[in-house]
């Protein structure tokens, strides 16, 4: 019993924490592949971007003398969203908005969120810095010990809020879509872009819409990352390549499949490194001598752990390219 | 007076010209019908007038105002609607959403005109709640049609709205055209079933090359022997 809890904090946790974070990303990667066309790269560094101003905010609250029974940049949330939003149509304004008027093909729109990449990364260790930075500023982590009679169940507050805040936002970005005037419109341009013209739907409108909502999304996410681990420059552009995978394996411009996509590679990616042999242990005594239960019997090591959204990336994109909700191919 | 009216338009695409100089009119409350053969730009006539192709000489007149090269969401606003040949409904979204989009430059209560879509296309309320990408050919082109009629159209284009269809659902949408057309909606529409399409027109428009060749009452076409030769296949 003890085991499975160990499994339950190290694994399910975990991946949850992590798939949660990856789900997020892909909604916003999702739905700008949907309606604008192109794969945005740069997504990533939105969300670190989202994390710093988080940050920046809770530090200058701080010098100010506030401070809060929760960590200041949980609080925040809100404003930090509305920032990160309006950060992600500022990029868009400046970069991507001239190039499509000029009608340029999607492959050039991609190269140009490259470009937006490393521009924030070196903006960012330009003005943060590229030393590691601790989130909590006036309230410590809050550490949640759920007692089960056995081992304790362990989980932080952070993973909570997390967690009920990525339900919430799929929650919420499911009743948009499906109920609201402008959630069916972004859903028609991502259908079919030339009869939404003719229809007479604003495609400034449905843009913007997007680049709200993946922008507070990434900052959602960013900035909860940052608050389970610490805050670095490179913090979100090293799961980029999860948060692709999750969008492929979802369906490339579907929502509902990023989400699942995003559940799915971070479960995978931890139950892939999770040391197995810690569950088969207790089974030791009943097996023969001979069969001693190796030390570690983990699929892949931890430090190749990024081999696993890349291996889910192969193989969807070989075997099922449409993704599990029949997505766009290109 | 004439509700629309193109006269000596040139248009085409990057360039090469397709249009060479047509003229159209239509009075209110009538149908006119293009018809011709594959590549004489009656389609192309059709995306001029909605402002989906660069207009390099002459003008579009609609309703005594001139509309020429207008983006298509003003068009819309004006009261004119299109609907393209292929393509023409949201897949993913259902019936009901499709026609909901129809509605998007609209800000007023439009529940009394979507009741009034679902009489015309009776089979589209049972499946309103199903993807329209599910629907069979009619009943997309039903669902494209009405969409197009959510903005409550003086004018709507319609671009081979039969393509595709069995003999059975073709004679179905070509009431339709005639029950909307009966509201005093005027229509404006490209046929390939040129025969069929032109027993119903008040106007029928014979394209070739860019240029009018024969313009006449429907009827009067059908019994041109020169027209029934070249372009009615007889």
């Amino acid at each position: 019993m003890n085991e499975l809890i160990f499994f339950v904090n190290k694994g399910l946790v975990g991946g949850l924490v992590i798939g949660s974070i990856y789900a997020l990303g892909a909604v916003g990667v999702t739905l700008i592949f949907g309606i604008l066309r192109f794969a945005h790269f740069a997504h990533g560094d939105v969300m670190t971007a989202g994390a710093f101003f988080a940050y920046a905010l809770a530090a200058l609250l701080t010098a100010f003398g506030f401070s809060a029974p929760l960590p200041l940049a949980i609080l925040l949330l809100p404003v930090v969203m509305a920032a990160t939003a309006v950060f992600a149509i500022g990029i868009d304004r400046v970069f991507y908005e001239p190039l499509r008027a000029r009608g340029a093909r999607p492959v050039v729109l991609v190269m140009a969120s490259i470009g937006v990449t490393l521009m924030l990364q070196g903006l960012i260790r330009l003005i943060g810095g590229t030393g590691a930075r601790d989130m909590y500023l006036n309230a410590p982590k809050a550490i949640y010990r759920i007692p089960t009679g056995f081992r304790d169940i362990v989980i932080t507050q952070p993973q909570v809020i997390l967690i009920a805040l990525t339900i919430a936002s799929v929650v919420a970005l499911h009743l948009f879509l499906t109920r609201s005037r402008l959630g069916k419109a972004m859903r028609a341009v991502s259908d079919n872009p030339d009869l939404a013209r003719v229809t007479g739907i604003s495609l400034k409108t449905v843009t913007k819409a997007t680049w709200i909502i993946g922008g507070s999304l990434a900052a959602l996410a960013g900035t909860m990352l940052a608050m389970d681990v610490t805050l670095k420059p490179d913090l979100a552009y090293n799961i980029l390549l999860p948060i692709f995978a999750a969008t492929i394996l979802g369906g490339i411009g579907q929502p509902y499949g990023a989400v699942a996509g995003g559940y799915l590679v971070g479960l995978s990616e931890t139950l892939a490194v999770f040391n197995f042999s810690v569950l088969l242990r207790p089974l030791q005594p009943i097996l023969p001598a001979s069969w001693e239960i190796p030390a570690n019997l983990s699929f892949v090591p931890t430090e190749y752990r990024l081999v696993v959204p890349f291996f889910i990336l192969v193989v969807v994109l070989i075997y099922r390219p449409t993704g599990i909700f029949k997505g766009r191919v290109f | 007076m004439s509700l629309i009216s193109l006269s000596q338009v040139e248009a085409g695409y990057g360039g090469a010209s397709i249009l060479n100089g047509v003229d159209l009119e239509l009075n209110a409350g009538e149908i006119g019908v293009i018809v011709g053969p594959n590549g004489a730009g009656k389609s192309t006539m059709l995306k001029a007038m909605f402002g989906l192709v660069k207009i390099s000489q002459g003008t579009v007149i609609f309703d005594g105002e001139d509309i020429t090269n207008l983006a298509p969401e003003n068009l819309s606003r004006r009261g004119i609607a299109f609907v393209p040949q292929e393509n023409n409904v949201f897949r993913t979204l259902t019936v009901h959403e499709n026609l909901e989009m129809g509605a998007y430059v609209r800000r007023d209560d439009y529940s009394a005109l979507l009741d009034r879509v679902y009489d015309i296309f009776p089979p589209l309320k049972a499946k309103r709640n199903q993807p329209a990408g599910e629907l069979s050919g009619g009943q997309r082109q039903m669902v494209a049609v009405g969409r197009a009629l959510m903005i409550e159209p003086r004018l709507i284009l319609l671009d081979e709205p039969t393509a595709g269809l069995s003999p059975l659902f073709m004679s179905e949408i070509f009431d339709r055209i005639l029950a909307i057309n009966a509201t005093g909606v005027t229509v404006a529409m490209v046929e390939q079933n040129a025969r069929q399409a032109l027993a119903i027109a008040h106007k029928g428009f014979v394209l070739a090359q860019g240029r009018n060749r024969f313009t006449d009452s429907g009827s009067a076409l059908l019994a041109d022997p020169e027209v029934a030769k070249s372009f009615l296949g007889g």
